[in-house]
């Protein structure tokens, strides 16, 4: 690199520096911890020692973490990839053909979901789906019994509750996506006789194919790493049902002590975000329709 | 890239490069002078970390007054309380990651006694051998209270605020109402199962008789519940001469089998209330004072929640509640059965001012504020004056009750293992309740998992 380009990185150091040390530093320090028994108390804590790949043998052969593993991709497939995005996708699309006030309402309605801290949204779906919740006294006024949602189907209630707080960003995205495709190439295609699917499927969704994978990436990425949700519907339980890869590595690291164990688990679960990254990078990067 | 060549002229790029070179001495100075400022003040300051709830202000209520007492005592030392509101699990956390790094660790702190030892290890704490030696009133505990803060070296690390132990507390009215003469002290467990068939024969709205389980009630399930009925059996979770856990005993499944007839004869609450993690504020704040649960297994400190001030304030407790010590399995020797915890409060290791510290500990746990915490907690004395004194004996109707029990009572084993292996058995009363394996199986999953934690040499088979 000649000095010129040197000059020019310049200005931009001091972010890097700061993107280095503390987003960089932490997982860097996080693959380290993995190769050691650090702990938060007992003799482990003062002084750590090398174990080299111990813990990710144990967690290969530990029953808890291929479940977990499990867990987190249906659940990142069933409320992000399904549930927010198609969702966002159909409420986009709906909202270019209705009313405006219609669609100011709804916009509103889904938006206010994500507009709420996370942990207020977590505590409003354990509200919801609560033994003596809201969803069980609208059942009990139409003279049906509830179940114990977040006991008899704790994943299907978070995913339920993560889909419904996340569908807002889908959303925006497409309308935003839906808003640049030109007009006249629709109308051309209406002249030529295409059915609303067929102008669905080969012009709209070609043309904001971008916008798709870019949504994808960001949803799952996030989706991945949702905590504070699980943690305060169901804290993971009941017995591990809904136990994904962060609540996993939470409980091992903070409530059993087990720092070297759960970044372990948080390493794997960085390489599982690599792996989902890499490949809607390499959607987003093949040749344009 | 190419608009950049016409972008500037490029003698303007020095200034930007001498900002950049402020920019970052800037950060280093700021960075480097933040630590170096607790050396400048002058005036010293303690910091004091402990736990304080909704349900539990009795501890914080003592640290103002003693904070207040030990400021007027040592003028130019300031007394920084930092309470953490957190429930026991998440306390012990936040407290452990605290003491992980010196410039964050307390001075002072509540420390649970079963983590005493594994802190020990991890250098956390002071040994206070020195200082105690100089304190007139440590000869004022009794011998149980001085071993709880003992490490395996045989030195004194903590010392205890009070203690706890655990028996039957049923409502009489509701007992009565089935027919049960009270007094009621069962003998064996079929006793136990005798009432509750009774209750609920004579009321089905009621919940006769219900025991933690799961691993939503966390160390209350085995404390309050499963380690009751273990060590009843006559069997225990750990050899303490050959510091080997203990697998394959019959008492564990017959632990188990007794959690499944509970649960399975609907004597217990639903399984899927018993995995809430707030079933306990219901049996404290509804079930009990509205008549709605016969008896539980809970701790000595009862009556804190219930006493007038307390978070489930309730008048009638006095009179409407009573004890019963958990019986042995089959009435064997010595005929009944406790689990006993407690809590201390120590000296971080790295403190700057550790005679400073110990003066408060002291000043914390002397006669008045000791007397006070007990009272207002429910604790059981663990200085023989404050026992001695009548405020203390007369603070509720169960303090004898209660503190008989220390006689049969037991402790967990405090090794670094014991959070996992206290886990393994919360999920084994789960996987009972909630009918996912026969008790039998889940002993036998039990035991596996103990021997993939602790490896085959520290597991003694029976």
């Amino acid at each position: 690199m000649n000095p010129r380009r040197l000059l020019r990185l310049l200005p931009i150091t001091p972010a890097i520096l700061l993107l280095l040390v503390f987003l960089l530093a932490p997982v860097v320090w996080s693959f380290y911890a993995s190769f050691t028994d650090a702990a938060l108390s007992g003799k482990a804590a003062k002084d750590p020692q090398w174990v080299g790949a111990e813990n990710y043998v144990r967690m290969f052969s530990d029953d808890s973490f291929p479940m977990a593993t499990w867990l987190t991709v249906v659940f990142v497939a069933a409320s992000a990839v399904l549930g927010q995005n198609l969702l966002g996708l159909l409420i986009a699309l709906l909202m270019t053909r209705s009313r405006k006030m219609v669609s100011d309402w709804v916009g509103t309605a889904v938006v206010a979901a994500w507009v709420l801290p996370e942990i207020v949204a977590a505590f409003a779906a354990y509200a919801y789906f609560n033994r003596d919740g809201t969803l069980n006294q609208l059942l009990a006024v139409l003279g049906t019994h509830g179940l114990d949602w977040l006991y008899s189907f704790p994943l299907v209630a978070i995913i339920l509750a993560n889909t419904w707080r996340g569908t807002a960003f889908s959303m925006l995205v497409y309308r935003a996506a839906l808003a640049d495709v030109p007009r006249d190439v629709s109308e051309a295609a209406l002249m030529d006789g295409a059915r609303g699917w067929q102008r669905l499927g080969f012009i709209t969704l070609p043309l904001i194919r971008n916008s798709i994978a870019t949504n994808l990436m960001l949803i799952t990425l996030q989706t991945l790493a949702v905590f504070t949700l699980i943690w305060v519907m169901t804290a993971g339980g009941p017995a591990n049902a809904s136990t994904t890869l962060p609540v996993l590595a939470y409980q091992e690291a903070f409530k059993f002590g087990d720092i070297g164990y759960g970044t372990a688990v948080a390493s794997v679960l960085i390489l599982l975000g690599m792996v989902f990254g890499a490949v809607y990078v390499r959607l987003l990067r093949e040749r344009r329709p | 890239m190419r608009p950049m060549k016409t972008m500037r002229p490029i003698k303007t790029m020095r200034p930007v490069k001498m900002a950049a070179a402020f920019a970052v001495a800037a950060v280093l100075v700021g960075v480097t002078s933040c630590s170096s400022a607790p050396d400048a003040a002058q005036d010293k300051t303690l910091k004091i970390v402990y736990q304080k709830t909704d349900a539990f202000t009795a501890l914080d209520s003592v640290m103002q007054d003693a904070k207040k007492e030990f400021e007027a005592a040592h003028s130019g030392v300031k007394v920084d309380l930092q309470p953490i509101q957190a429930n026991d699990d998440d306390y012990g956390t936040k407290l452990a990651l605290a003491q992980r790094s010196r410039d964050t660790a307390p001075d002072v702190f509540y420390e649970d006694t079963f983590k005493v030892r594994s802190d020990v290890d991890a250098g956390y704490l002071l040994k206070l051998d020195s200082y105690l030696g100089k304190w007139d009133d440590w000869s004022k505990f009794s011998e149980a209270a001085k071993a709880a803060g003992r490490a395996d070296d045989g030195g004194i690390y903590a010392v205890p605020l009070g203690t706890d132990t655990r028996a039957i507390w049923y409502n009489k009215a509701v007992l009565q109402k089935a027919g049960i003469a009270v007094p009621w002290q069962p003998e064996s467990w079929e006793d136990i199962l005798a009432m509750a068939r009774k209750v609920k024969a004579a009321d089905s709205s009621v919940i006769p008789f219900t025991m933690y389980a799961g691993k939503g009630t966390g160390e209350g399930t085995v404390m309050q519940s499963f380690y009751e009925l273990l060590y009843g059996t006559g069997s225990t979770l750990y050899d303490e001469d050959q510091k080997k856990w203990v697998v394959g005993s019959q008492g564990f499944t017959d632990s188990l089998a007794f959690l499944k007839t509970l649960y399975d004869e609907k004597l217990a609450v639903s399984p899927a209330e018993a995995l809430d993690a707030n079933v306990w504020k219901k049996v404290f704040g509804e079930w009990f004072p509205q008549g709605k649960l016969a008896a539980t297994v809970e701790g000595s400190y009862a009556p804190s929640f219930w006493k007038k001030g307390g978070a489930y304030e309730w008048g009638a407790y006095e009179q409407d509640m009573a004890v019963a010590a958990f019986p042995t399995q089959k009435g064997q020797q010595p005929g009944s059965v406790s689990m006993s915890g407690g809590w201390t409060l120590a000296v971080g290791a790295n403190t700057q001012n550790p005679e400073l510290s110990f003066q408060f500990l002291a000043t914390a746990l002397n006669k008045k504020n000791a007397l006070a915490y007990d009272i207002n907690n429910s604790q059981i004395a663990v200085r023989t004056d404050v026992a001695a004194e009548p405020g203390y004996l007369a603070a509720n109707p169960f303090v004898k009750d209660v503190s008989d029990l220390v006689e049969v009572t037991h402790y967990r084993p405090a090794t670094a293992d014991y959070p996992r292996i206290s886990t393994a058995v919360q999920v084994a009363t789960e996987a009972v309740i909630t009918g996912k394996q026969s008790p039998q199986d889940s002993a036998a999953e039990y035991d596996a998992t103990v021997r993939k934690l602790v490896g085959e040499d520290k597991v003694l088979q029976k």
